[in-house]
C-alpha cells in the first residue's frame, strides 16, 4: 500500500464513519417504521466498513483502528463535508442517501481494480453490502425525483461532494465531541 | 495432541449467535483449519462486516479451542471469500423450518431491485413463491422483509451477498 492508497482508504472510512453516524440519528425516529430499519441497518454497515478500512490503513501504519477513528482531532479528519450535516429534513437525507451511494459506488469500482490484493479483497465484499444501499437509494430517488424539495435538495448538497476534504463544518466538531465522549472519558488502557 | 477433525466438530457445535438454528459450519464462515505444534489456526470470513456478532463468533471459538487443550489464533479474512453460496445445504434446510428463507444462489454482479420484486423469493412456511418485498432491510444487515399473500405470513428473507 503506497502513501496515497493509504490516503484514500483513510477518506473513504471516515466518510462511512461519519454517515454512520448520521444515519443513526434516525433509529427510533424515521417518518416510517421501514425506513428506521433501513437506515438503522445502512448506519451499522457503514460503521462496519469504516472499521474494516481503518484496520487496513493501521496494519500499514502501525496503529490501531480506534486510534485512527477516535483519536485524531476534527480537523484532521479526511470526510467529504456532505457526510457531516446533521440533516433532519426527510427529503435532504433521501438526497446525500442518493448522491453519496453513487460516488461511493465509482470509487469501490476503481478500488476492486487495485493491484493490492488486500484492497481490492475489501472493495469487492464492501461493494457487494452497499448494492442494498444503492437500492434502497435508488428506490426513494424514483419515487421523489419530480419533487421540487427533494431536487432542491439534491442541488443544495450536490455541491458538498467536490468541496474538497480540509476545511469541515462546524457540525463535525460538534459531532466528534459526542462520538469521542466515552473514549476520552476512560483512563487510557482501561477495558471496558 | 488435538486433530483437524475434532476441531471441526467442536467448531459445528458453536451456534451463530443471531440464528442459534445454524452453526459456524453451517453458515460457512469457517474456510480452514490447521493443526500444529500445539495451536490450532483458523481462518475466518465474517458475514457482514458490521455484524455486531463477528467478536461472539471469535471469542466462542477461541474458547472451543482452549477446551480442546490447544491454543486458538483465529486469522480474520476480509475479502470477498465469504459469500451466501457458503451456507451449507443443512444450514439452509434448517434456516427454512425456522421461516428464515434462505438466500438465491449469488451471480456475478450484485442483486437488483428488479430481482428482489420478482417472484422466484419462496415463502418458507407455505412454499409459495408468489411473495412480496416489503423492505430490503430487516432486523440484522443480513436479512430483507418479504410477505407472503398465500398464508398471509410475513417473514424474513437472508440477502444474497
Amino acid at each position: 500500500m503506497n502513501e496515497s492508497e493509504a490516503r484514500s482508504l483513510l477518506e473513504i472510512a471516515d466518510d462511512e464513519l461519519i454517515l454512520g453516524w448520521r444515519d443513526s440519528e434516525w433509529t427510533g425516529i424515521a417518518p416510517l417504521l421501514e425506513e428506521d430499519v433501513a437506515f438503522s441497518s445502512i448506519a451499522q454497515n457503514e460503521i462496519g466498513h469504516a472499521r474494516a478500512l481503518y484496520e487496513l490503513v493501521a496494519g500499514e501504519q502501525g496503529t490501531t483502528a480506534d486510534e485512527l477513528a477516535f483519536d485524531r482531532a476534527p480537523e484532521e479528519y479526511r470526510c467529504t463535508r456532505l457526510v457531516e450535516l446533521r440533516l433532519l429534513d426527510w427529503e435532504k437525507t433521501i438526497a446525500r442517501h442518493y448522491l453519496y451511494e453513487q460516488a461511493d459506488a465509482a470509487r469501490l469500482e476503481q478500488l476492486k481494480q487495485s493491484d493490492d490484493a488486500e484492497i481490492a479483497g475489501l472493495a469487492a465484499k464492501i461493494d457487494r453490502e452497499e448494492a442494498y444501499h444503492r437500492m434502497h437509494a435508488q428506490m426513494w430517488f424514483d419515487r421523489l425525483k419530480d419533487e421540487p424539495r427533494f431536487t432542491a435538495a439534491l442541488d443544495e448538497l450536490r455541491p458538498l461532494l467536490d468541496a474538497g476534504r480540509d476545511e469541515h463544518s462546524p457540525e463535525l466538531a460538534e459531532l466528534w465531541v459526542e462520538m469521542t465522549m466515552v473514549r476520552r472519558s476512560q483512563p487510557a488502557g482501561t477495558a471496558w | 495432541m488435538v486433530t483437524a477433525e475434532q476441531v471441526w466438530n467442536a467448531l459445528a457445535e458453536i451456534p451463530d449467535p443471531e440464528i442459534p438454528v445454524i452453526s459456524l459450519v453451517d453458515l460457512g464462515v469457517i474456510r480452514d483449519v490447521g493443526v500444529a505444534n500445539g495451536t490450532v489456526r483458523v481462518a475466518f470470513t465474517p458475514t457482514f462486516l458490521g455484524c455486531p456478532a463477528l467478536e461472539v463468533m471469535r471469542d466462542a471459538m477461541a474458547e472451543r479451542i482452549r477446551e480442546l487443550g490447544a491454543e486458538p489464533e483465529i486469522e480474520v479474512l476480509k475479502d470477498d471469500s465469504w459469500s451466501t453460496d457458503r451456507i451449507t445445504p443443512e444450514g439452509r434446510e434448517k434456516l427454512r423450518v425456522s421461516g428464515f428463507a434462505p438466500p438465491a444462489p449469488r451471480e456475478a454482479s450484485a442483486p437488483t431491485l428488479v430481482q428482489l420484486q420478482s417472484n422466484v423469493f419462496r415463502c418458507p412456511y407455505c412454499g409459495s413463491t408468489d411473495t412480496k418485498l416489503e423492505n430490503i432491510f430487516g432486523p440484522t444487515p443480513c436479512r430483507s422483509l418479504r410477505y407472503c399473500p398465500s398464508c398471509r405470513q410475513p417473514f424474513e428473507q437472508f440477502k444474497t451477498i
